[in-house]
């Protein structure tokens, strides 16, 4: 079978769409980090709009609610001098049984530039991407279980920002890998970026066996699997694992992967500890380690607008 | 009307008859079989030039979808039973998941009355096992049987409740029918990909393979207890395969088959979500496939079927777990057929059995007296015939196929599939039901 | 090919520009476009005696060719370590061409505040001016074919030099 394309890159190698970290090369994601960095600045200035994406529409396209996340994409593109319009899927057409595809062929006529994507089904943005005019760039916002890589993007500048070098951490994803988008783009962007040691923990429901084809060390004992850990990731638990026999309950979660300040403990002093959000008190985390001295949880939302302005500007300038 | 097959190598694995002969057709049967390489003198209104060419009985395919009753208004019928017959295929078997269903005798033999004026392909329907394929009711087998159908099954739809399966196999096993059953758990089979790296990689609900295994423990013991006759269709697992070799080794009267997609590939060619690769089964892991291949050789697995679905661009242009299964492969059996005969080393002789005589043998008595020549090339037998190039290359193209299904897992987007091995003419019952580039009748092949 | 004394120019530069900046007094500041111009400003912040440090300044995050090459380098090398509210700015440069650098620079510069007045001093003025824009200083006007680009460039012991490439004859 020949090889396929990477559909996120053009001919040159150059990312005209953003729909996983996965295949993406080393330096692509580097510079998006390094550009990201710029526009952390462009954030402190009173002024803090530049005209990248001037006279551009940008066209938030969320089928599955968030409007945290719709509200982070809203504010880059806006950095950027980008016109945004947001579209509420739920309630528009699509659920009078409109394709996705008619739905998008319908805004690319209404001169759509840049869509970003929120979809339930893995794939949905591969799907887009193949389908919009050249001059149309896709950013994914999240698909299914499949991949979240501006999340993940912004998590490995969160990670840069407080620990500088790759090559020596160790990783600990905590939490319900197995249905987690936001745990999948981590993983491949911890691995692009060279880091020797991720850890997958949960119990088997989440954390299954087959989890370790992609490059993890598979814990189902949270002590093991966050001890000596640099950085550890804690993962939003979803009420649908209880009623798919995942879990019995998020109280006995809690009991025994819950983020507690005696467990983490066992990670280095100095580690820090992550939540893409919003966060569960008491289930996946418990207050005192979100509001704690370890916790950057915060600087994340911060670092995640600087990010989607890099990706967003960075795709813009690429032509297909 | 008289043909004369002329200066063509006849294979024949029903006999195991690989050598020059010539064959000549009269009303609809073959009438003589040259002796080798001695041309055949006989009086023909038509002679087909098969120099360079292999005369094989024509495929039977025990697996395609018609979508027959329910797509009348896009013509489905004419344009799949013409896919067929470009293929090679004379003789295929659909199952009963139509819409409505093949639950009433009426439907089946509006069905196969409507194939019949088409003259491209003998149809034999599948009848629901329960009506609606909703496993609660059984069906009246009997009167299904009368109007035409040569077996009994519940296509993908598995019946959840043990009672009924039992009942069902002990009533049609009165009768000796045959029960097709695709061996897939109802709740574990749910998933969208095979479980394994890829779908964990992709972020697709998964299928394990114990979906399959648990499934193929239950009917086992099911045949054990009813000695009712069972084809299992559509294996897909290493792990499946050992427990049909098992089931065969007891001498329990069931038989199997496989896809040509899952003879081929694996999960590795979902690729960046290509809904082409949406499957039921779905693709498994390159050990499955091989071991499925040497399945297939070794008798374990009966039949090599197209598993062929029509599958509209509508359905197929969305986000792979919204896509509906199914993928074109009536125009693809043969060429992959040969293909896979080619990689295993087998004979031709050997290797296309699995698409003429042992797809019959798992018909068994149900093709009637059809029985004693379907799939073979027998002197006084149906002139069902495929002449193919054995050597052409070709590449499948949507704009090539005749079929309405345009969506197949071997092509890429507009890459197409490249194949080796291309129909040249199919007869049924002695009429040229298709003609490559059709020239005026009589003209000579061009060297 | 055209051979210019960057040391020369330079010294050229350094007298043309403190009439510039004497203008204005304390009020005015040294700002010197990345990245030619950023050497420049370092080299005639110290040679001039000026307390304070100079500026650098990025066109990158509002160039005009975006859409066609993407975004350049030097996003992130604009630090302007005092006030730009009422400052009156001496921008300087290496090369000045078509101006556009120079309208992006500005812009950029209005991005943290409103000047007093903002001129530009440039070592070479190589005419070409597509944009309505003038230095009030060059130390050398030349005019060179378009397929020739001209840069500074700053050995390691910080003496400069100029770079000229006939881009053309590299094919």
């Amino acid at each position: 079978m020949p090889a396929r394309r990477n559909p996120q890159l053009n001919a040159h190698g150059e990312l005209i769409h953003l729909l996983s970290i996965e295949g993406l090369p080393r330096d692509v994601l580097t510079q998006i980090l390094d550009t990201a960095g710029t526009f952390l600045s462009v954030g402190e200035r009173e002024v803090k709009k530049v005209p990248l994406l001037r006279g551009k529409s940008v066209f938030n396209l969320f089928f599955e609610n968030s409007t945290r996340t719709r509200t982070t994409f809203e504010i880059a593109a806006k950095r950027l001098s980008a016109d945004v319009i947001n579209l509420d899927i739920a309630r528009s057409s699509t659920s009078k049984g409109e394709s996705l595809l008619d739905t998008i062929a319908n805004l690319s006529a209404m001169q759509a530039d840049m869509f970003v994507v929120r979809h339930a089904e893995s794939g949905a943005p591969y799907l887009i991407a193949q389908h919009v005019a050249p001059h149309v760039h896709v950013v994914n916002a999240g698909d299914g279980r499949h991949a979240h890589p501006t999340q993940g993007l912004l998590d490995m500048y969160t990670i840069r920002h407080y620990k500088r070098d790759f090559s020596q951490l160790t990783v600990a994803i905590v939490g319900d890998i197995v249905h987690s988008r936001v745990a999948r783009s981590a993983i491949h962007g911890l691995s692009v970026l060279g880091v020797p040691e991720i850890r997958a923990v949960g119990p088997k429901t989440l954390v299954p066996g087959d989890l370790a084809a992609m490059g993890v060390r598979v814990c189902h004992d949270l002590a093991e699997g966050i001890r000596d850990a640099d950085v550890v990731i804690a993962l939003r638990l979803q009420n649908e694992r209880m009623s798919g026999a995942l879990l019995p309950s998020a109280g006995e979660f809690f009991m025994s992967y819950g983020l507690t300040a005696e467990r983490l403990a066992l990670a280095r002093p100095d580690a820090i500890v992550m939540h893409p959000g919003p966060i569960n008190r008491g289930v996946e985390i418990d207050s005192r380690v979100a509001d704690g001295a370890h916790s950057v949880i915060l600087p994340q939302v911060t670092f995640g607008i600087a990010v989607r302005m890099a990706v967003m500007s960075t795709i813009a300038g690429n032509a297909a | 009307m008289r043909i004369l097959v002329r200066g063509g190598r006849l294979v024949d694995p029903a006999s195991g008859r690989d050598e020059p002969a010539d064959i000549a057709i009269a009303s609809g049967r073959i009438v003589r079989i040259g002796r080798a390489a001695q041309p055949l003198e006989f009086d023909a209104e038509r002679t087909l030039d098969a120099r360079g060419l292999l005369v094989m009985p024509g495929l039977v395919d025990l697996a395609a979808r018609l979508r027959e009753p329910g797509r009348e208004h896009e013509g489905m019928l004419e344009s799949e039973l013409a896919a067929a017959a470009a293929g090679g295929v004379t003789s295929l078997v659909c199952p009963p998941d139509t819409d409505p269903v093949l639950d009433e005798p009426g439907l089946v033999e509006m069905l196969k009355f409507r194939a019949r004026k088409l003259s491209r392909c003998r149809v034999f329907p599948l009848g629901a096992l329960t009506r609606r394929l909703e496993g609660a009711v059984l069906t009246e087998m009997v009167e299904l049987s009368k109007a035409g159908c040569i077996g009994f099954g519940q296509a993908d739809r598995a019946v959840r409740d043990t009672m009924v399966l039992l009942r069902a196999l002990q009533y049609a096993s009165t009768f000796g029918y045959t029960v097709w059953l695709r061996p897939q758990d109802a709740w574990l089979g749910g998933g969208v990909a095979a479980q394994g790296a890829v779908a964990t990689r992709l972020g697709l609900s998964a299928v394990p393979v114990v979906a399959e295994t648990i499934a193929l423990h239950g009917i086992v013991e099911l045949v054990r207890a009813t000695r009712a006759r069972v084809h299992l269709a559509r294996l897909s697992s290493a792990a499946g395969v050992a427990l049909v070799r098992a089931a065969k080794a007891e001498g329990l009267p069931v038989t199997a088959d496989v896809s040509i997609n899952s003879l081929h590939l694996s999960d590795a060619d979902i690729g960046y979500f290509d809904a082409s690769a949406r499957l039921v089964p779905p693709l498994r892991q390159s050990a499955d496939r091989d071991a499925l291949r040497a399945a297939l050789a070794d008798g374990t697995i009966d039949a090599l079927v197209s598993d062929h679905d029509p599958v509209g661009a509508d359905e197929k242009n969305l986000p792979f777990a919204e896509a509906e299964p199914g993928a074109t492969g009536l125009e693809l059996l043969l060429a992959l057929a040969l293909r896979w005969g080619r990689e295993q080393g087998l004979p031709l002789v050997r290797s296309l059995a699995r698409v003429t005589c042992d797809p019959v043998r798992v018909l068994g008595d149900a093709l009637g007296p059809l029985g004693g020549s379907a799939g073979r090339l027998v002197e006084g037998g149906v002139a069902d015939l495929c002449l193919f190039d054995a050597d052409e290359r070709w590449t499948v193209t949507p704009g090539q196929l005749l079929s309405q299904g345009k969506h197949t897992p071997f092509a890429h987007a507009s890459a197409g599939a490249p194949l080796e091995g291309r129909v040249c003419a199919t007869l049924v019952a002695g009429t040229v039901a298709y003609e490559r580039g059709s020239r005026p009748a009589g003209a000579p092949r061009p060297a | 090919m055209l051979q210019l004394d960057a040391e020369a120019l330079y010294a050229e530069l350094r007298q043309g520009v403190r009439p510039l900046l004497q203008a204005h007094g304390s009020d005015a500041v040294l700002v010197g476009i990345w990245s030619g111009g950023a050497w420049l400003a370092e080299r005639l912040q110290r040679d001039l005696g000026r307390a304070g440090g100079h500026g650098t300044i990025s066109s990158t995050l509002h160039r005009d060719d975006f859409a066609q090459r993407g975004l350049a380098a030097g996003g992130d090398a604009t630090k302007l370590p005092f006030a730009i509210e009422g400052a009156h700015i001496v921008l300087v440069d290496d090369v000045l061409y078509t101006g556009r650098t120079i309208r992006a620079v500005v812009n950029e510069l209005f991005d943290f505040g409103r000047p007093a007045s903002v001129t530009l001093a440039v070592l070479v003025d190589r005419g070409g001016r597509e944009l309505p824009i003038a230095a009030a200083y060059a130390a050398a006007r030349v005019v060179l074919p378009a397929s020739h680009r001209l840069r500074l460039a700053r050995d390691g012991e910080g003496r400069f030099t100029f770079d000229v490439r006939d881009a053309a004859a590299l094919r």
